[in-house]
């Protein structure tokens, strides 16, 4: 058994073949996570695709060699025609995978779903501590509800994931959060370090672990991993700010995914709005497959042309494609340029000097609302998206 | 894991729930689905899994001897080592 082949990159006229699609069906969500990797601008209701463009799009996705698709958002069950959008992954030969809030799903909808064939679920769970959790949701009662859907979901003999994101504010409470999803019947769980996009990296301060938090962090994890070897699994991640090794975006910038926002933009990855001059393309105006061939934004960083040194000539160039485009944007205003998360980075003493450096404080939660100010007060103390004035 | 026992010839090796195996022309043959992952098995790995359709181990390598011209002891070797890694894995129920 190997992972499979990519296809062939680089080579001008023949694009790689992508394996996933993320569907984010909406951005309405119940939830108000301070991290959600949704844009701070999010798309309205009324501008949503309907049920017969994603079913085209799901057909075109398999016709273009994708074979997992993750329905998405905001929370995808905000979606009333959610049963048909799943039966129509089914019909166009796609594992669906479903990641939901859990909030406004019930055990019922989510039968209905598992025999329309959907594959997989995976359930957001803020915290093991149930007050934590809903504080971080900015909802009350969600973690109930997350804990009866992952009922339901092992009833229905559904494969479920929890996904944790940590930070901060629950990173301490790793081996309870694992312990949770082996007793809620979880095959697979999360450790998700804060990637700090959209609104995470508007909350980035207060979801900043610190440097000795991360080192025990990922001592549990090796722990965990080994006991539970055979059992549950355990996905796990270093947060790219403290490892100096930069993350391949989504294994390669137009390699190996597309996602399609509520209104039917295809991006290389979902933050890939936050850079600018880019030019995405939408469903509605063209086949998928013309898009990841031939869309400005798909070919402007796919392979590895676009790079500079020390990319260039760096050994790891085909594993981590010089990180996250977002990110070196994000941090240093020029999207080409090396992710400061890599130590061979000019710009890493800037990521060096965020890593560990945060402050417990309130967080600004994700709203409907847009980019309007947080928490009294907190608005100006948010970081800017660029860090250029601390260097 | 218990790695030495030996693997009964009644198991009756199956996918796990929410792992499917499917054909891609678009990535050259078979591919393994499960949650979040995706394995592209070999032809030999391909042949035994297209066999974990509730028939036991022991009708599984009759059928596999029938085809192939290894000795049986060999295959059933092979096929084991396969399905103790993707019990492993948790993508097959051996039960």
């Amino acid at each position: 058994m190997t992972t499979p082949s990519r296809g062939p990159d680089g080579i001008a006229g023949e694009p790689p073949v992508p394996l996933g699609l993320l569907a984010e069906l909406t951005h309405r969500c119940p939830l108000g996570c301070p991290y959600c990797s949704n844009p701070l601008a999010l798309d309205a209701r009324a501008e949503e695709l309907d049920t017969a463009t994603w079913a085209r799009v799901f057909r075109e996705a398999a016709a273009l060699g994708v074979l997992q698709l993750h329905l998405s958002g905001g929370e995808p069950a905000a979606r009333r025609d959610l049963l048909e959008i799943v039966a129509a992954a089914r019909a166009a030969g796609l594992y669906s995978n479903l990641i939901t809030s859990a909030v406004g799903l019930d055990g019922k909808r989510l039968a209905g779903l598992a025999e329309a064939g959907l594959d997989h679920v995976q359930i957001s769970v803020q915290d093991s501590d149930a007050a934590a959790a809903d504080h971080v949701a900015h909802r009350p009662g969600a973690f109930a509800r997350k804990a009866a859907l992952a009922r339901d979901t092992v009833a229905l003999g559904l494969p479920l994931t929890i996904n944790c994101v940590v930070h901060r504010g629950n990173i301490a409470r790793i081996p309870e959060m694992v312990a949770m999803a082996a007793a809620l019947g979880a095959g697979r769980v999360e450790i998700a370090h804060v990637q700090y996009h959209g609104w995470a990296l508007a909350n980035r301060a207060a979801l900043m672990p610190r440097r000795d938090q991360v080192e025990t962090a990922e001592q549990q994890v090796a722990a965990l991993r080994e006991r539970h070897r055979g059992g549950l699994v355990i996905e796990a991640v270093m947060p790219d700010y403290f490892s100096g090794v930069p993350k391949p975006c989504l294994g390669g910038w137009g390699r190996r995914s597309l996602n399609v926002t509520p209104t039917g933009l295809v991006l290389p990855c979902h933050a890939a709005q936050t850079l600018p001059g880019l030019a995405f393309w939408s469903v509605r105006d063209r086949p998928l497959a013309e898009i990841w061939r031939a869309s400005p934004a798909f070919s402007a960083f796919r392979g590895t042309g676009w790079m500079r040194e020390p990319c260039t000539s760096c050994p790891r160039r085909e594993r981590d494609f010089g990180g996250c485009r977002c990110q070196a944007f994000a941090l240093t205003g020029d999207a080409r340029a090396t992710d400061p998360a890599c130590a061979l980075s000019a710009d890493h003493g800037r990521v060096a000097a965020l890593a560990g450096v945060g402050a417990d404080g309130p967080y600004r939660f994700r709203t409907h609302r847009g980019a309007g100010p947080g928490p009294a007060g907190e608005a100006e103390r948010i970081p800017a998206p660029s860090c250029r004035a601390s260097g | 894991m218990t790695d030495a026992a030996p693997l009964g010839e009644d198991v009756r090796p199956r996918l796990a729930r929410g792992v499917r195996m499917v054909e891609s022309a678009a990535h050259g043959g078979r591919v393994l689905l499960a949650p979040e992952r995706l394995f592209k098995p070999d032809p030999v790995a391909a042949a035994i899994l297209e066999l974990c359709d509730g028939r036991s181990l022991g009708e599984m390598i009759d059928a596999l001897a029938a085809r192939y011209t290894a000795p049986r002891e060999k295959i059933a070797a092979d096929v084991a080592a396969l399905l103790r890694t993707l019990a492993e894995k948790r993508l097959m129920d051996l039960a």
